[in-house]
């Protein structure tokens, strides 16, 4: 029996007998016979709680990649998580709560998205935002569908320096004869080639997608790219690190036209992958092509303000096959952990966090290049928090080396040469930790040498 | 409520971080500067808790009262999954550490998708969608991708029937693909005539809830699916209903060749406030080549790799899902075995059917020839003669202390309101809802004002919906700072 099941035998009898049947079977009755299972499905047996927690211990044990060091990014973050954030989360209202469809009884919901709203808006410097998309990669898919929706147009410009995930994402939601993704290229300092993408544009393109910072942790200047894709009519799609926005210029500033990027950096842990959130912001004109949900706020019957699922005639369950998406279920209560954790940090701590994750990356990378024989992939482009550096030896080297040493040491990227490393330096790594990478690291390379 | 916005002081302070313990020495180069402030709220850690705690406190929540969301399976999340999520080997773990180091993970999600498949019937699964709509996207993939393999890349037609959820069709436009609808015949079912005439050269797939979102389970289904097969089109079962089903049929063994499955829905993670969710996809190995990458495959000493499908699709998102909301789902299926499972819908079947035995001398009941699924689908004809809608009673049950059922959906069903109680509500729960019911019903006859001024007792009164379109207002101005 179970704990989660109220009714017993006594119910079940005078349930049976207001329904007006003998038992179970009668109730199965429209499945055809032949399709009813006789025995039970084979699956482990169950166990209690106590077995359950001993059981799951076990699995996080495994996960021996947990208590790292980590100087890995790469599209997801190991930022610091004030515990106010998981005590708002755990609130029972908010997290076993349907969608906000009955506004009268959903207005903590409502609110806080609509804050969420505005603080994504506000930090992306753009008029308008959704209520949040599956993540980072999926939201940049949809940013491109938008902007050949807006632009009647069906061909997208995907930078080279994309997420390599993000930019599979993108092709895999417009895998579509009439539509065209041609990807620019990179020059040698790790920023878009413009003389080529001005050469691709030619004959109607909805779009550039390009990524701020780049994969590289590289800070592309916007506002060429936005001059270049405007001339021609076509739109701007930023996909933004809002860690770095603190301290770059607002991509709303620069030029674009949708600003989208992943969330997870905001008070979400890593746990491997997911759940995390997409955020999309937009400027006012194009609010109604966007997909996904949004909060609007208005009055009620006594003329009180409220919050209410608004434009919903984009959308599935009113315009079905002609919404401007099929998203239903987001990540609603990933953008609450992003709005209190924005809340906490406030205006001085995010750009704290900024801060320290800029100038500790230079630190490191500093140090990393004082090691005769390592070297900085792209010169002198400014960066931030990430940067790809070439050791002498095999970055896999490097990578299992520091790992006996409990460092997650970075990505290694051999495609870009055999002892390239991407290294994520977050605001939680301190000065210590980073002298212990650069002597190992130093160690390693002097002993191959 | 104020917004925290409205709360924000210049100089307070939320949270605290270690001072910066390298040199400041870097800046960023002028051009490429953030002018001018953000606009980020500045308070307190006790003003921030006060103020979510406070907007908590407006909100239905399943852990305060009964959620009869027909096709939305409200039903209870047990608080110990939340912890196990949390422990911090799983929710700590990097998605890109070695596969080696993220060993319990992908045990975890090798396991799940056996489980998952064992439920449904089926050989191969996907993880990775994000929710049930991004499944959808995953299944006609998948299907198309093996129609493009068999030179059939020409098909372009999707099937479904009127009583079809929006995401359906919404999900064949983003698949590139145009939808032909199926009519329903008097008894609420797929029509099998109007399909086999509709079935032909061009299908892709046939998407079917089942049961449908009448809360009927398809009688007729090995005709249905056998039609589409006929055709040389595919099966898609929408997942959504599944609830209904488990360890009683498995829609791998009545002609479906691909599922989703909600696990948001069916296997207790919680909603979220709307996300996140999970959308796992299973179907059959012919279709299992195809799947997005990475799956997760066992190796011959017992490790677990991450691994793509040498035919695959693509991918679906940056990572491999909600992994946070696997954990929890694995831990359901752990915690029930496949009794416990039976049990779940042997009483979801049972509170639907007696809920259904209460209430059907108070409303019109269309398409009611016999016990229901595991969710029902009233008519509010009868009250709107009064002048009440459907809308208003389901503001009156917030009145009462209720969320309101899925209210107009499926679309065949004029002021349709659509129930399901879910197997975790007790006796005591449904007659207390049903008496709700039925003194609205009363109402309608008697004082109808009461039900169409309603609702009186929530935080907010009926809200302008016509005014949030027109004056747009979707972010706090940044001009009306505090």
């Amino acid at each position: 029996m179970s704990r989660f099941i109220p009714n017993r035998g006594d119910h079940f009898e005078k349930m049976f007998r207001v329904i007006g049947v003998e038992g179970i079977s009668d109730l199965l009755q429209s499945i055809p016979i032949k399709y009813q299972i006789k025995e039970d499905l084979d699956l482990p047996d169950p166990v209690s709680e106590l077995e359950l927690q001993r059981e799951f211990e076990g699995y996080a044990d495994r996960n021996t990649g947990a208590d790292k060091i980590c100087f890995l990014g790469a599209g997801a973050y190991d930022h610091f998580i004030p515990a106010a954030v998981d005590h708002i989360l755990l609130r029972s209202e908010f997290y076993t709560a349907y969608t906000p469809y009955q506004a009268e009884v959903s207005q903590g919901t409502l609110q806080a998205i609509f804050e969420y709203q505005s603080m994504i808006a506000r930090l992306t410097g753009m008029e308008v935002a959704n209520a949040s998309m599956y993540d980072g990669a999926s939201a940049a898919a949809e940013a491109c569908l938008m902007a050949m929706r807006v632009t009647r147009r069906q061909r997208i410009l995907i930078a080279g320096s994309l997420n390599p995930r993000w930019a599979d994402v993108v092709r895999t939601y417009l895998k579509r004869d009439d539509f065209e993704i041609n990807e620019i290229p990179f020059l040698e300092d790790g920023t878009l080639d413009l003389e080529i993408a001005a050469k691709l544009i030619e004959g109607g393109t909805a779009a550039i997608l390009v990524q701020y910072p780049n994969y590289f942790g590289l800070i592309e200047d916007l506002q060429p790219v936005a001059e270049l894709i405007h001339e021609h009519k076509g739109l701007l799609i930023v996909a933004a690190d809002p860690v770095a926005l603190p301290l770059l210029r607002s991509p709303g500033d620069a030029g674009a036209d949708i600003v989208i990027g992943e969330g997870q950096s905001m008070g979400i842990p890593l746990s491997y992958g997911g759940p995390y959130i997409g955020f999309m912001s937009t400027r006012k004109k194009l609010a109604r092509k966007m997909p996904g949900r949004i909060i609007g706020r208005t009055s009620d019957r006594a003329d009180q303000d409220g919050y209410v699922l608004t434009l919903q005639t984009r959308e599935q369950h009113i315009r079905r096959e002609k919404a401007t998406s099929n998203i239903c279920s987001n990540q609603a209560l990933m953008a609450l952990a992003n709005t209190v954790y924005l809340s906490l940090m406030g205006e001085k701590g995010f750009r704290e966090v900024s801060n320290q994750c800029f100038q500790k990356s230079h630190y490191l990378q500093q140090k990393l290049l004082e090691i005769p024989g390592v070297s900085s992939i792209f010169a002198d482009t400014p960066f931030f928090r990430e940067f790809a550096v070439s050791f002498p030896v095999s970055s896999l080297e490097i990578h299992d080396r520091l790992m006996e040493k409990g460092f997650l040491a970075g990505l290694p990227i051999v495609e870009l040469g055999e002892g390239v490393m991407l290294i994520t330096v977050t605001e939680k790594r301190t000065k210590e930790e980073m002298d212990l990478y650069v002597k190992f690291a130093s160690e390693i390379c002097g002993r191959m040498e | 409520m104020k917004t925290i916005f409205e709360m924000s002081s210049p100089d307070r302070i939320g949270s605290s971080l270690p001072l910066l313990d390298v040199p400041a020495s870097s800046s960023v180069p002028p051009n490429l500067e953030r002018s001018g402030k953000i606009g980020l709220p500045e308070v307190t850690e006790g003003q921030v808790m006060r103020h979510f705690v406070n907007l908590s406190t407006m909100n239905y929540h399943v852990d305060k009262g009964m959620y009869p969301l027909g096709s939305c399976t409200m039903k209870y999340n047990p608080k110990h999954f939340e912890n196990l999520a949390r422990l911090s080997g799983l929710s700590g773990i990097h998605p890109l550490v070695p596969e080696a180091m993220a060993a319990g993970t992908l045990e975890i999600m090798y396991k799940l998708e056996g489980f998952l498949c064992e439920i449904t019937g089926f050989e191969g699964a996907s993880l990775q969608p994000a929710a049930g709509a991004q499944g959808e996207f995953c299944g006609l993939m998948l299907i198309k991708s093996y129609l493009e393999s068999i030179g059939e890349k020409h098909r372009n037609e999707v099937l479904m029937p009127d009583s079809a959820h929006g995401t359906n069709p919404a999900t064949s436009t983003l698949a590139d693909c145009v939808i032909i609808g199926v009519k329903s015949n008097e008894f609420g079912e797929v029509d099998p005539d109007d399909l086999r005439e509709k079935a032909g050269p061009n299908t892709v797939a046939f998407m079917l809830t089942n049961p449908n979102t009448l809360g009927l389970f398809e009688s007729r289904i090995e005709e249905l699916t056998s039609i589409v097969h006929e055709a040389g089109g595919f099966n898609y079962m929408d997942g959504a209903n599944m609830n209904a089903l488990l360890g009683v049929a498995r829609p791998g063994d009545m002609g479906f060749d691909v599922c989703h499955l909600n696990l948001h829905k069916t296997f207790a993670t919680p909603h979220g406030g709307g996300g996140p969710g999970a959308g796992p996809v299973t179907c059959t190995a012919e279709l299992a080549q195809f799947l997005p990458e990475p799956v997760v495959i066992q190796n011959e000493d017992g490790s677990y790799s991450l691994s793509k499908k040498q035919n695959s699709f693509g991918r679906l998102l940056a990572f491999y899902g909600n992994t946070g909301v696997l954990y929890k789902a694995f831990a359901y299926i752990r915690t029930l075995g496949a009794a416990g499972l039976r049990e779940v819908t042997e009483n979801a079947l049972i509170n639907a059917n007696y809920l259904k035995a209460r209430l059907e001398e108070y409303f019109d009941i269309p398409f009611n020839n016999g016990p229901c699924m595991h969710e029902f689908v009233l008519s509010g004809d009868r009250q709107a003669e009064k002048g009440v809608k459907t809308l208003d009673m389901a503001k009156r049950l917030l009145d009462y202390g209720f969320h309101a059922p899925t209210v107009y959906f499926p679309l065949i069903v004029h002021e349709a309101m659509m129930i399901e109680p879910t197997e975790t509500e007790g006796l005591e729960d449904l007659d207390a809802f049903a008496e709700a019911m039925i003194s609205i019903s009363k109402e309608c006859d008697e004082k109808p004002y009461l039900v169409t001024d309603a609702p009186v007792n929530t935080p907010v009164l009926r809200l302008n919906e016509v005014q949030a379109v027109k004056e747009l207002c979707i972010v706090e101005p940044l001009d009306e700072e505090g």
